[in-house]
């Protein structure tokens, strides 16, 4: 069913991944996309995907629900993967047939950019399957506060962030129960040309769009009825405080960048 | 006789294989026959609107199997799509299932889809409108104008105009105000015709349940705890308090009175049933 898409979804849990501050996450994942894009071959790459492993193992999830995460984009990788194999020029050619000629740097390239994709898709599933959308907000609030002063309203932008990533399994749910009381009715999503299927979309679609206006407004009548004016002066009741393992894991993260750092000057 | 819908061991698991995964309906027997009145009563998350929900084909049972008419309803997709029509359907809160420019469009939706000639969708339609009480001069007005009430009714013609051999509704009447319940119930026990069509109904309400089903089946975390007679099953009243679910006030009066010792039936659910008791009861006297 629609509602088992994992794109993501929190898996809940108590591991020490799962306990570090969401700031510390953010900023762990940003060093390890800069980590990534520093790597250029084997010994950076081999690093990069060693600190994920280790993440992932920690953080108990399971390799298969990372896996199913990472489905929707083979043909991303592939498609790159292919570009990248017939278009880099090289020294070694490997194969050479009517106009196409594949380089040994070609492959190279290739199976590095594929790689690097799919390493930049796991390493953000495992933030977001660790880290509950409501800490993640508040993480990158917390993060973006500086911007206040050059006027960003960085409140009101995690406030709809957090509004919105609420509203997904809310819709989700909604989206499956129209279809099925639309289907009890003999509604079919399945059969037909394209146009028989955009058209069999609206009994769908119009009551989602009915549920979702209501909800809107709802919601803002309960927030104003709540006193909600904005962030000016807006306490929180759990405050985020870097504890000892936040420092321990940052510090891996720079360490991290370093050697990625030194393996690229030493080109391996 | 055959029944005319039949569960066998019937399991569904929702987001089998992931973290989430939950078993909904646990290896549910049951068997309704043609022209019964069936109330379906259990707690919140008791399984009682996914089990429904394999009675039309809708959901796929992740084990087990639902018998139409002795038939597996999954045996051919065409035999599944026809099941859908000739078992009706009605959802929690329907009014949101609405999406038509006009009444009369959205009533022939189901009619439609089941490629009837238009002036039997015409006749159909009106039947189904003038069966639930909605007027001639609303079918022409949009869906979203009307009062909650009247999209209720609303969403029931759309089903009651496919004609299904069998109805079934999930909480028909939850949020409608007391003349509202009662005018539906009035409608699906004329659905009933004495007989003539089947009818199988969730409710919270144990007195609706009482008061219009031949037979309560109740639900308990997935499995089916109690099946029987209204009698039967409101004889077991401390067990149904137990599973969470309230039961008439009339009721927990006479179990209280029992349980000081009064030696009267407390099996009943209305007031009248309870007087009779009592008169029953006196003399027999207890010793408390
Ligand atoms: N689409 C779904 N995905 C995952 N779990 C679900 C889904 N629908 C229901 N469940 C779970 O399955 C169990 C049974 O739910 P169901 O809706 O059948 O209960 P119910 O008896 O109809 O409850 P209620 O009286 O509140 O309507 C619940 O624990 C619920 O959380
Ligand atoms: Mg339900």
């Amino acid at each position: 069913m629609l509602r088992d898409i994992t794109l993501g979804q929190y898996y809940p849990g108590d591991t020490l991944i799962h306990r570090l501050d969401p700031r510390t996450k953010l900023v762990l994942t940003m060093v390890y996309i800069v980590a990534l894009f520093t790597a250029i071959v084997y010994a950076g790459y081999a690093l990069v995907f060693l600190f994920l492993a280790v993440s992932i193992l920690i953080s108990r999830i399971r390799l298969k629900s990372i896996l199913s995460g990472l489905k929707p984009l083979i043909v991303i990788v592939l498609i790159t993967g292919i570009l990248n194999l017939f278009y880099t020029k090289g020294e070694h050619l490997l194969v050479h047939f009517w106009r196409i000629s594949i380089y040994w740097e070609g492959v190279e390239t290739a199976v590095f950019m594929a790689l690097r994709i799919m390493l930049l898709i796991a390493g953000t599933l495992l933030l977001t399957y660790t880290t509950s959308p409501l800490q993640l907000t508040d993480g990158l609030e917390s993060l973006l506060n500086p911007l206040k002063k050059i006027h960003v309203p960085v409140h009101e932008l995690a406030m709809m962030m957090s509004i919105a990533l609420r509203f997904i399994p809310t819709l989700i749910e909604e989206t499956d129960k129209i279809m099925s009381a639309q289907r009890a009715r003999g509604a079919d999503f399945e059969t037909g040309g394209l146009i028989a299927k955009a058209k069999a979309l609206l009994p769908l679609l119009i009551p989602l769009f009915v549920s979702a206006f209501r909800r809107a407004d709802e919601l803002a009548t309960a927030m104003e009825s709540r006193c909600y004016h904005g962030g000016e002066g807006r306490t929180r009741m759990k405050q985020l405080r870097m504890a000892r393992r936040d420092w321990a894991a940052l510090a891996v993260g720079v360490l991290l960048l370093a050697l990625v750092i030194l393996f690229r000057r030493l080109g391996i | 006789m055959t029944p005319v819908l039949q569960t066998v061991r019937l399991t569904h698991r929702y987001s089998e294989g992931t973290p989430f995964e939950r078993v909904a309906l646990d290896s549910v027997d049951f068997s309704a026959q043609r022209g019964e009145f069936i109330a379906v009563i259990g707690h919140t998350g008791s399984g009682k609107s996914t089990f429904i929900q394999h009675l039309n084909g809708l959901l796929k049972p992740s084990s087990g199997s639902v018998l139409f008419d002795g038939k597996d309803v999954h045996s051919s997709k065409e035999f599944a799509r026809q099941v859908r029509f000739r078992v009706g359907l009605l959802f929690q809160y329907p009014e949101y299932q609405l999406f038509e420019e006009t009444v009369y469009r959205d009533i022939a939706f189901g009619p439609r889809n089941m490629k009837l000639k238009d002036d039997e969708v015409d006749e159909r339609v009106r039947e189904a409108a003038d069966f639930v009480g909605l007027e001639e001069s609303m079918l022409e007005k949009s869906p979203f104008d009307l009062s909650g009430g009247q999209k209720r009714r609303v969403a029931i013609a759309g089903v009651i105009a496919m004609r299904p051999e069998v109805l079934i509704l999930d909480e028909p009447t939850a949020g409608l105000d007391p003349g509202g319940r009662e005018e539906l119930m009035e409608n699906i026990i004329r659905y009933h015709d004495g007989g003539k069509r089947t009818v199988i109904y969730i409710t919270h309400s144990m007195e609706d349940a009482a008061r219009t089903a031949q037979r309560i089946v109740v639900f308990n975390h997935g499995h089916i705890a109690m099946d029987g007679a209204p009698k039967a099953v409101f004889r077991r009243g401390f067990e149904l308090i137990q599973m969470g679910i309230i039961v008439p006030q009339i009721t927990r009066v006479m179990m209280r009175l029992r349980e000081l010792g009064l030696d009267v039936d407390d099996s009943v659910y209305t007031v009248d049933q309870a007087i009779a008791a009592l008169r029953a009861g006196k003399g027999g006297g207890g010793h408390a």
